[in-house]
């Protein structure tokens, strides 16, 4: 355990949502970013992903709801899937009040931006910072 | 209630935005297998029970809690969808009536032509959002006619759109899940499209109703 004042000296983290039409595909890449960040302490990181009742699609609740809960005050951000997950989030963004200040929607490829926000987040990287890393990673060539 | 539909300085209040949004969920409950049908054919099939849901809940909100302006009536229903169509369609048409919400502003009273403006500036909100134009098979191919046409009538808006919605049948789509499916999109009329005209039949049905 650190002591209060050591933690308080540390920048509040950038946090991040993963938005997936599915609430399985949104759990599962939170849970991969976790394990692939690495050890030490993480940057807030949770799933909003498909309908409060369980089906597939998007829900601006479910966003907004995450999105408040990982907010440490550094900014969010957001990282969605297709269609209606980018629709949704860039609707709220443009017309809503709904998100906390510095919710940021991030453009980037959804499971290997997850990884690269999450761990450049953990690292006390900023919300430029971040959104940059999994920008990146559609630089990130497989063949 | 004044006369007729040409008449540019009649007015109207809020409530007659909450009967136009009350008939557009009556509407979209009657069509909704065929919005679902039209759907299924070039997009995931949940076009019709996403609309029902969400304009079911636009209704029943703005029934327990009367907006004062017709502003508020578009922008509480735009967030109303917005939070729970669930699918692309709620942030279109959420982001849609909010838009022209704001642009109503705080007003207690406004034209046919004020609303013509404000939805005006909703449809380039949506032709923003989703980054389509006119022409890509989606929504905006009834929209935007349909804003055109309320600048002279409401018969004039519905008839538009509607027209409009029947155009896409050739088109083949540009944008969304629809554009994956290349040259198998045409043949098929657009499901947005074809709901955007059911809620352009519905502000005419309901302006004749009230003699606007």
């Amino acid at each position: 355990m650190r002591g209060s004042a050591q933690v308080s000296a540390v920048p509040a983290p950038v946090g991040i949502v993963l938005v997936s039409h599915s609430a399985a595909v949104a759990a599962a890449v939170a849970e991969l970013a976790r394990g692939l960040a690495g050890g030490g302490d993480l940057a807030p990181v949770l799933p909003a992903g498909g309908t409060p009742d369980g089906g597939l699609g998007t829900s601006s609740e479910l966003i907004c709801e995450a999105a408040k809960a990982v907010d440490r005050g550094a900014g969010v951000a957001l990282l969605v899937d297709l269609g209606s997950a980018v629709l949704t989030v860039k609707a709220l963004l443009a017309e809503g009040d709904e998100l906390p200040e510095g919710a940021r929607l991030v453009d980037a490829p959804f499971v290997e931006g997850a990884v690269a926000a999450l761990v450049t987040a953990s690292a006390g990287g900023d919300l430029d910072a971040v959104a940059a890393a999994a920008s990146e990673a559609y630089a990130y060539r497989k063949e | 209630m004044g006369m007729g539909s040409d008449d540019v300085t009649e007015t109207f209040g809020a409530g007659f935005l909450v009967r136009w949004l009350a008939a557009v969920a009556e509407d979209v409950d009657r069509e909704a297998d065929r919005l679902t049908e039209l759907d299924s054919a070039i997009g995931d099939a949940d076009h019709g029970a996403n609309l029902k849901r969400g304009f079911a809940a636009v209704t029943e909100t703005l029934a327990n809690e009367p907006p004062a302006t017709p502003g508020a009536v578009l922008t509480t229903a735009g967030r109303q969808l917005i939070s729970t169509v669930g699918g692309a369609s709620g942030p279109l048409y959420g982001t849609l009536l909010r838009r022209a919400g704001k642009a109503l502003g705080e007003d207690g009273e406004v034209t046919r032509e004020r609303l013509a403006e404000a939805l005006g500036a909703g449809v380039a909100a949506v032709s923003q959002l989703g980054g389509a134009q006119v022409g890509d098979k989606t929504m905006l191919d009834a929209l935007v006619p349909a804003v055109e046409g309320l600048r002279s009538s409401y018969e004039e808006a519905g008839a538009a759109a509607e027209k409009g919605a029947l155009a896409t049948v050739p088109l083949q789509a540009r944008k969304g899940r629809a554009s994956y499916l290349g040259e198998r999109s045409i043949g098929h009329q657009d499901p947005g499209a074809t709901s955007s005209a059911l809620l352009f039949a519905a502000l005419a049905d309901t302006a004749r109703a009230e003699g606007v």
